[in-house]
This record gives C-alpha cells, sequence and structure tokens, in this order.
C-alpha cells in the first residue's frame, strides 16, 4: 500500500494518492495533499468546494453530480477546473478525502 | 493529462517496425502509462474471488497461488468443453493477416502483439502445447510454447489492451471473434487473482448497489430530483419521473454515469422531456439503476450476476417490458448473452410502444428495447414536436459505439433521429463508422487515468477522423450512445482536435422537443444560447455550465 508523507504526517493511499480511508479526513488533509495537485495555497473558493463535497459524501456516500456541484457552489465546470486543475472528481474529491469515482466516468 | 503522457507530435511518430526478437522471445515491458492498475483486495474479496491480495503489475512477484500454473490450464480445459466458439477460435486462424491492421491498439501503438491475429496467438500458443497432439509433441516446431510467468504476465498486458470491441472481427475471413478470445483470457486470470481495478471496483459496487458508482437509494433519488428541478428551471415544464413504481408499464434502465458525471447528464434531461412529451407510463429504478455491465469484462459468470438484476427488479416491478438507454456494452450483454444466462425473460411481454402500437419483435426474447429504437420509431409515426433549429448551433457527426453497433446492429436509428432533430449533420469517412466504427480506445474497463498513453493511442484512429470532419465541414460536436464514450472521448478529442464537445443523442432529442406549456427557451440543455437568442444579443457562444 503506497504511502504518501507530507508536512511530518503519513498517510496511506492508493495507486492514485486518494486517502485510503475516507474517515480519517480533516482539513489538515486537504492541506496537505493541495500540492500534490498543485495548488500552492486552498483560498475560500477552493474550501467551499472542498467542504460541499466533503458534506455531501457524509450524507450520500458518494460524491454528487457533477453538474449539481457547480450549481450548489456557484462555479461554473471551468472555474472547477482552474481551482483544481485535475477536475473535479480527480482533484477537488482528492482533496476532500472522498474515494475516486469509478465506471463510466 | 498526467506527466508521463508523450506530447502529440511524440505520440504519433508510431513505429511499426518489429522487434528483432521473435515474439516468443520478447517479453513484455510493464511500461507507466499504458496498463492499469491492479484489482483491489477489498473488491474480490466482495465478490468472491480468488486470491486478494496487494500487487501492482510492475511489481516482479506477483504473489500466484503456488499450483497457478495448474489452475490455470485446468480452468482452460473447462472452457474449451463449455464454449465451442473459444475451441473453435483455437483451431482455425489461417494467419491471412486480414485482422493486422485493423485493430485501434496496433494503429496507435505499432506494437505487433496488438495485431490480432498474434494477440489470439498469445493464448493459442498454450493451448496447442497442453491440449493438440503436435504442441505435446513438437513444442516450439508447431508453434507451442509452455505456460510461464512472463507468459501470464503477457496476457494481462495485451488482454487488457483490448477493448473486446470487435472491429477485427468484421474483416476476419472465419469470422474468429478475438473479444471472445480477450474474454477467455481474462476468465482464465482472473482464476489466479490477475485483474484489473476499473474492472472490478465497478462490478462490486453494482453487486452491492445496483450501480458501479456505488450510489444507494437516497442519492439516486437526489439526482433524480435535481435532474427534474433543473428540466424545470430551463423549460418551465415540471416532468415527473417515478422511482420503483409498481405496475408502470415500462422499466427504464440507464447507465449510471447518465445520473453523475457531464456531458452524460444532459442525455439524461433528455430522456425525461421525451417521457414526459409522450405520456409514457414508466418507472426507473434504484436498485436496477446500472445499464452497463463490467463483469462483461471479467467472466461470464460475472456478466450473468449483474445482468440478472435488471430482470429480478422488473419482474418486482410487475413491468411489462425494458427500455434501455444509451449505454453501449449492456447492449452487447442483453443481444448476445442474456438470452442464454438468465433468459428467456417469459415473465415479461414482448416490448409494444404504447404511443404507436409498434411491436419489438426482434426483442421477443430478451423484452428490452433500446431507446434510439423506440424514438426513431416516435419520429417515425410523427408523434414528436420538434424544432431542429434549436440545435442549429450544433454541427454534429455520429461515432458508432462498438456494441450497439457491432453487437445489435443498431446502425440507421440514431442517424435518422439525429437528422431530424438536428439541422447539420456529416459524417465521417466510411471505413471509420457503422459496422467498421473505430473504438473509443477506452472500453471494456481500460478507461483509467494510469492507462492513459494506451487511451490515447488507441483513440487516435477515432479522433484522426473527427479531425477530418472538423476541418472539412466544421463539425462541433461528436454524439454517441455509449456512457464510456461520453467519459472517455472528451480527454481523446481535447489532445487530438480541441474544440469538439461530445453528447449524447437524446441531449438533441431534448433540446429539439417542443413541450406542452414551455416557456420560451433562450439555451440549449447544457445552456448554450440558443442561434437567434445569441445572434439576438450578440452574445457569444458559450455554455453556461461550461
Amino acid at each position: 500500500m503506497p504511502i504518501f508523507e507530507v508536512n511530518g504526517r503519513k498517510y496511506e493511499v492508493d495507486e492514485d494518492g486518494f486517502l485510503q480511508d475516507p474517515s480519517i479526513w480533516n482539513e489538515d488533509v486537504a492541506k496537505d495533499f493541495a500540492k500534490s495537485e498543485g495548488i500552492d495555497e486552498l483560498t475560500d473558493e477552493h474550501w467551499k468546494v472542498i467542504h460541499y463535497l466533503r458534506n455531501y459524501y457524509l450524507q450520500y456516500g458518494i460524491a454528487p453530480m457533477i453538474r449539481k456541484l457547480c450549481k450548489e457552489t456557484g462555479f461554473k465546470l471551468n472555474k472547477i477546473y482552474e481551482l483544481f486543475p485535475s477536475g473535479p472528481a480527480k482533484g477537488a474529491c482528492k482533496l476532500a478525502g472522498l474515494p475516486k469515482p469509478t465506471g463510466c466516468v | 493529462m498526467a506527466e508521463t503522457t508523450p506530447k502529440l507530435d511524440e505520440l504519433v511518430q508510431i513505429d511499426y517496425r518489429p522487434p528483432e526478437t521473435p515474439w516468443m522471445d520478447t517479453p513484455v515491458e510493464f511500461r507507466r502509462g499504458t496498463f492499469c492498475y491492479s484489482a483491489a483486495a477489498k473488491n474480490l474479496e466482495y465478490l468472491g474471488f480468488p486470491n486478494p491480495r496487494d500487487w501492482q503489475p510492475s511489481d516482479e512477484d506477483w504473489k500466484l497461488p503456488e499450483n497457478w500454473r495448474e489452475i490455470i490450464l485446468k480452468a482452460m480445459e473447462d472452457r474449451l468443453k463449455k464454449f465451442r466458439s473459444f475451441r473453435l477460435f483455437m483451431d482455425i486462424c489461417v494467419r491471412c493477416g486480414a485482422c493486422a491492421d485493423k485493430c485501434h491498439f496496433y494503429i496507435g501503438s505499432g506494437d505487433p502483439k496488438n495485431m490480432p491475429v498474434l494477440r489470439a496467438e498469445l493464448i493459442r500458443s498454450v493451448y496447442r502445447r497442453y491440449f493438440t497432439r503436435a504442441g505435446k509433441m513438437f513444442g516450439r516446431l508447431a508453434g507451442a510454447r509452455d505456460l510461464t510467468i512472463d507468459v501470464l504476465k503477457e496476457w494481462f498486458y495485451y488482454f487488457y489492451q483490448c477493448t473486446e470491441c470487435r472491429r477485427c472481427s468484421v474483416f476476419c475471413p472465419y469470422g474468429i471473434d478475438q473479444a471472445e478470445i480477450t474474454m477467455i483470457g481474462r476468465e482464465l486470470l482472473n482464476e489466479v487473482g490477475v485483474n484489473i481495478n476499473w474492472a472490478v471496483e465497478p462490478a462490486a459496487n453494482c453487486f452491492r448497489t445496483g450501480n458501479h458508482l456505488g450510489v444507494q437509494p437516497h442519492g439516486f433519488k437526489d439526482s433524480i430530483d435535481f435532474a427534474v428541478d433543473e428540466l424545470e428551471e430551463i423549460t418551465g415544464v415540471r416532468v415527473e419521473v417515478p422511482i420503483m413504481k409498481k405496475g408502470a408499464e415500462v422499466l427504464f434502465i440507464m447507465p449510471s454515469a447518465d445520473y453523475f458525471a457531464s456531458p452524460h447528464y444532459y442525455t439524461l434531461l433528455g430522456y425525461f422531456l421525451l417521457f414526459h412529451h409522450i405520456g409514457l407510463d414508466f418507472t426507473v429504478s434504484a436498485y436496477a439503476s446500472e445499464g452497463g455491465n463490467f463483469g462483461l469484462f471479467i467472466s461470464h459468470e460475472m456478466m450473468k450476476r449483474l445482468n440478472d438484476k435488471m430482470y429480478r427488479e422488473a419482474k418486482r416491478l410487475g413491468v411489462k417490458w425494458i427500455l434501455g438507454g444509451e449505454c453501449g456494452h449492456m447492449w452487447r450483454v442483453v443481444h448476445q448473452y442474456m438470452d442464454t444466462m438468465n433468459g428467456p425473460a417469459d415473465f415479461l411481454e414482448v416490448p409494444k410502444s404504447p404511443i404507436t402500437g409498434t411491436v419489438f419483435d426482434h426483442a421477443r426474447s430478451t423484452k428490452m428495447v433500446h431507446i434510439c429504437e423506440f424514438t426513431a420509431d416516435l419520429i417515425r409515426h410523427g408523434k414528436l414536436k420538434l424544432d431542429p433549429s434549436r440545435n442549429d448551433h450544433w454541427n454534429v457527426t455520429f461515432h458508432d459505439s462498438c456494441n450497439p453497433s457491432r453487437a445489435m446492429g443498431l446502425l440507421e436509428e440514431p442517424r435518422y433521429i439525429l437528422k431530424t432533430v438536428c439541422n447539420h449533420f456529416h459524417e465521417m469517412p466510411e471505413n471509420t463508422i457503422r459496422e467498421q466504427t473505430f473504438c473509443c480506445g477506452s472500453g471494456a474497463g481500460l478507461g483509467t487515468d494510469e492507462n492513459l498513453e494506451m487511451r490515447l493511442r488507441g483513440g487516435f484512429p477515432r479522433a484522426n477522423a473527427v479531425k477530418y470532419v472538423h476541418e472539412k465541414h466544421g463539425v462541433n460536436v461528436l454524439s454517441c450512445i455509449c456512457a464510456i464514450d461520453k467519459a472517455t472521448l472528451p480527454p481523446l478529442l481535447e489532445y487530438f482536435v480541441p474544440g469538439v464537445e461530445v453528447a449524447g443523442i437524446h441531449e438533441f432529442v431534448g433540446n429539439a422537443l417542443v413541450m406542452e406549456g414551455e416557456r420560451e427557451r433562450d439555451t440549449d440543455l447544457r445552456g448554450t444560447p440558443l442561434v437567434k437568442a445569441a445572434q439576438a444579443e450578440g452574445d457569444k457562444e458559450e455554455p453556461a455550465h461550461a
């Protein structure tokens, strides 16, 4: 199992660098993972997306529809890509400690 | 794009010279970007598959069971007895080479082991060694070889560089179906715990929750409700989407990506507008909440287990028949395997359109109709009120998805619909469409990021044909009827043909449908201003959702 080591902390991750155990997430995780996603500093806009994803995940056990994420945060999809260069599923979900969505996506 | 992804100029420098060493003496090299990660142990455990453990294909030691060779040979013997097609395909190839340059992975990689004839030979050589007299006596002289760890690794690499698209079999004078050979190859590997996560995790999710994504019933309802609300905002019309309504006439089953990802979502909106428009008595289900069947990419047994839930749910709800959405591989399973695996579904009725009275005779046994057949029939009978000018900002071409086209012969219906609901339609060159269509390069479970270089190589012929119509006719959208297409064609086109979008057919249907009581529409379903609205405001055609 790969280990992601940053700021003196160690995380068990999968091959794509997603947190193995989503339940251990806290805000430090998002900060620690940000650099690996090419994000220098997490702004309020980043946090808005991260918290929305996290809360949705706690309620539903999965990420929301991409369209719903855009509408509820008020960010168009290209803005989400600006904030999280690998996109909503791979970038934003990783920072929010969600598993990577699989299937025809 | 991953750091390891080659630049376009590099990638298209494809070297077609074979290696200097004979193919049996050329071991596989696991290069990043060209193979998929192994299946996680938790997913194998969930499905009761053998040998769950922590390993990766790039590891030297694959942690196989000690008697792995016996397991594989026994499994091969079983399948030679069980599947006449497999036995036949092991025996009859004459190496004419008609298939050699038909594979998108060979065209995009130049690797001779991606020629279908040689991909099959990887397993035929082992068949000869253990199951034919000539192979047992003369070994390599008779084209036979021992089953070694290197052979097993080669199987993994190349059976997961085949999208089971079956383009090669269109050209084979014997009709050898390479997909069936790949399927058996994967099935044998599965016996010793060698499989990929992008196929096994969706299958495990589907087995647990009813869909590949793992969406649970309350999440399913949340997504459907969101779509209904948004449709009302766009059109002013409130549609109804019953969930698990007992006694509905039709059960509608779509791929789960339709209620999760973009651009799939806009197709979902199109389905719901259509059903409201014609007053269809239908229901969706949070249990049969997946059309796709990733079991097809693992083993016959897994395919059967996942296919079963659709029919079980249809029976439980007491519907008359099943309508299937814009899903690709589902149709290979339904059209070519379902009947003898789980069928016949004699507790359902022969599908009959309640709107036109058309009986879908060809679905007499499976009881399942493709939405394009259904919609084309509605159009043919003049049942839809359409304004195709609402698609005037789209210049459309159509990518035949491998399975609807080659596995069920759905060639005319999508085109008939598109030409009715859109004013601008252009075909790609004839050797790249219909039964000769080129795969997206990511089917059969290969659409994952770590495999991106290979996906781009495999998608190169398709992208090339899109580039042709983009430059010649100004095509700006590639339509398709498969959820894997909708997920994987956008990055492919971004790489090879920027400026061309991807959309489902029922998105265009939804754009064109004139709904009773609708408000004047100024955008299409994805928020792009319509041509007249854009002209009036001097606006640029930027989608509001982009």
